[in-house]
C-alpha cells in the first residue's frame, strides 16, 4: 500500500492535469489540483524552516565540522523571522533595514566573486589545444569585447560580430537542447505519471 | 625565454586576484565613462515597444531574483521604472523569488519618490506567493484571489492601480527581471503564450543566450542582457533628459570593459605558455 498509493496519487493527478487542456469538464478539477499545488508547496517551507534547525542543532550537539558557524545560521534565522514577525516586512522597518543593509550585500558579494573565479579558471583552462577550442577561444572574445562599450571602441563592427553570434549559432544550440531538453521532460512525465519511473518515491522499486 | 613565459604560465591565482580586482575598482573610483551605442537590438525592441505603449497602460513588472544577481538586475528595475512612471504606465509588481519583494520595492519607491509618484495609485507591490507556474496560471483568471492583498497587508480591491486589473488579460504587458527559475520563461510560457500578452524580460548576463530562441520567435518582445543591457536601458532612458541623475549600470560598464579586457589578457597568456610548452616538448621528442 505504502507504493500504491503514492502512484495512484501521481496517476490521478497528472491525468487529471493534461486532461484538462482537452476535456473542459475537467477544468475546475485542475484548477483544485493547482490550489493544492501552492498550499502543498507554502507547507515545504516549513518543513525547510524547521530542517535548517534540526540540521544545525545536530551539528552543534555533536560538534561536527565547522559547527563553529551553526549557531551563526541560527541566530540569523531567528533574527529575521522575529524582526518580521514581530515589527513587519514592509520598508524602512528593522526587517528590511537587515535585508538591505546585510542580506542584500552579502549576497551580491559572494556572486561577485565569480569574476575572481572566472579569471583564475580561464586562464588555466582556456587553451586553443585544437581547432574547436580555438573557434570557441575566437568567439568567446568576440562576445566579451561586443558585450562592453570598449569593443566597439576598437572596431565598430565588433557588437554586430558577437550580436550574430547569438541570434545563429548560439540560437541553434540552444533550440536544440531545448527541443532535447522538453522531449525529455514529457517522456519522464509520463513515465512517472504511469507508475516506470519511480525514483521520485524515494529509491522504493 | 621559455623559462620566463612558463613562470607566466605558472601565474599565482592570488596575482589574478588582485589585478581582477584592480581592474573592477579602479575605473569605478575614477568614475570612468565610456559611451555606449545604442543600435536595433533586443534591449532596444524592449525600449521601443514601452515607448509604444499608450499613457495609462497597465504594465506587470516581476522580479524574479534576489541579492547575489542585483548588481546585474537591480539597475535594469530602476530604469524600466523611471521609463514606465514617466510615461504615467500604472506599474503592479510582484515576484516569484521571496527576496525580490524588497529589491523590487527599493527600486520603486525610489524612483517613484524622485518622480512623485504614489504608491497604491501609480504603482503597487503585491508581494511574494509560492507556486512558480501555477500561481501565473492562477493569476490568468482572477488575480484577486491570488493576491487579495499587497505585500503590507492592503486590501488590493481598493486601490487605484488596481482598477480594472482583475487578471493577467488586463495588462498590456509583463515584464520579469529574471535569475532563474521561475522567471522569464514561466512568464512566457504560462502567460504570454496562454493569455497572448506581451512579455518581456531582464536577465543575467549569463542566462541572456538561452533566451534568444523566444526572441526569434516573438514570445519576448525584447531582452536586457546583463549590465550591458541595463546599461543601453539606462542610456535610452536619459536621451533628451536634463541633468540625468547619474546611471549605475553606465558606470559598472566601464568597470566591466577593463575587467573583461583583463580576462583577455590573462587568456592569451595562458595560451603563449601553453604553445611554448607544447613546443618545447615537442622539440624534446
Amino acid at each position: 500500500m505504502r507504493l500504491v498509493i503514492p502512484l495512484m496519487i501521481t496517476f490521478v493527478a497528472g491525468m487529471i492535469m493534461i486532461l484538462q487542456f482537452f476535456v473542459p469538464a475537467t477544468q475546475p478539477m485542475g484548477d483544485n489540483l493547482q490550489e493544492w499545488y501552492m498550499i502543498v508547496s507554502s507547507a515545504a517551507i516549513f518543513l525547510g524552516a524547521a530542517n535548517l534547525i534540526t540540521v544545525h542543532v545536530h551539528k552543534i550537539r555533536f560538534k561536527a565540522r565547522n559547527w563553529k558557524y551553526s549557531p551563526i545560521t541560527l541566530i540569523g534565522f531567528a533574527v529575521m523571522i522575529i524582526t518580521g514577525l514581530v515589527f513587519g516586512i514592509e520598508a524602512d522597518l528593522p526587517f528590511d533595514y537587515l535585508f538591505q543593509q546585510m542580506v542584500a550585500p552579502m549576497a551580491a558579494t559572494m556572486f561577485s566573486l565569480l569574476a575572481f573565479f572566472v579569471a583564475s579558471a580561464a586562464f588555466r583552462a582556456f587553451r586553443a589545444s585544437n581547432w574547436r577550442a580555438s573557434l570557441l577561444l575566437v568567439s568567446a572574445f568576440v562576445v566579451m569585447l561586443g558585450r562592453v562599450p570598449i569593443g566597439s571602441m576598437i572596431w565598430n563592427k565588433i557588437p554586430i560580430i558577437s550580436e550574430w553570434i547569438m541570434q545563429y549559432p548560439n540560437m541553434a544550440g540552444q533550440r536544440a537542447v531545448m527541443i532535447g531538453a522538453a522531449m525529455g521532460m514529457i517522456a519522464t512525465s509520463l513515465r512517472m505519471i504511469f507508475g516506470i519511473e519511480r525514483s521520485y518515491l524515494g529509491g522504493a522499486d | 625565454m621559455a623559462t620566463f613565459i612558463e613562470k607566466l604560465g605558472n601565474l599565482d591565482r592570488r596575482v589574478i586576484f588582485v589585478l581582477m580586482a584592480l581592474a573592477v575598482i579602479i575605473p569605478l573610483a575614477l568614475r570612468m565613462n565610456l559611451p555606449i551605442p545604442i543600435d536595433k537590438g533586443p534591449s532596444k525592441n524592449l525600449f521601443d515597444a514601452i515607448d509604444a505603449l499608450p499613457e495609462g497602460s497597465r504594465v506587470l513588472i516581476s522580479f524574479d531574483y534576489d541579492p547575489s544577481t542585483m548588481p546585474e538586475l537591480q539597475p535594469m528595475a530602476v530604469a524600466l521604472s523611471q521609463h514606465l512612471m514617466t510615461r504615467d504606465i500604472r506599474i503592479v509588481s510582484l515576484a516569484l523569488w521571496p527576496m525580490g519583494v524588497s529589491l523590487g520595492n527599493e527600486a520603486l519607491s525610489a524612483v517613484g519618490d524622485s518622480l512623485g509618484k504614489e504608491e497604491y495609485v501609480d504603482w503597487v507591490n503585491l508581494g511574494y506567493k509560492i507556486g512558480g507556474g501555477v500561481l501565473i496560471v492562477r493569476m490568468g483568471s482572477d488575480i484577486q484571489s491570488v493576491f487579495p492583498t499587497d505585500y503590507g497587508g492592503n486590501p488590493v480591491d481598493e486601490m487605484p492601480v488596481m482598477q480594472g486589473v482583475n487578471k493577467l488579460g488586463d495588462l498590456d504587458m509583463i515584464i520579469s527581471l529574471s535569475a532563474g527559475d521561475p522567471g522569464i520563461e514561466t512568464w512566457i510560457m504560462m502567460a504570454g503564450d496562454r493569455y497572448n500578452i506581451a512579455v518581456g524580460g531582464g536577465c543575467t548576463a549569463v542566462s541572456a543566450p538561452q533566451l534568444y530562441p523566444y526572441l526569434s520567435t516573438g514570445q519576448l518582445i525584447g531582452l536586457l542582457g546583463g549590465l550591458k543591457g541595463a546599461g543601453d536601458y539606462e542610456t535610452m532612458v536619459r536621451i533628451g533628459v536634463e541633468n540625468p541623475p547619474p546611471g549605475i549600470a553606465i558606470a559598472g560598464m566601464a568597470a566591466q570593459s577593463v575587467a573583461h579586457l583583463v580576462i583577455m589578457l590573462f587568456i592569451i597568456i595562458g595560451n603563449i605558455a601553453y604553445l611554448s610548452e607544447k613546443k618545447r616538448k615537442g622539440g624534446a621528442k
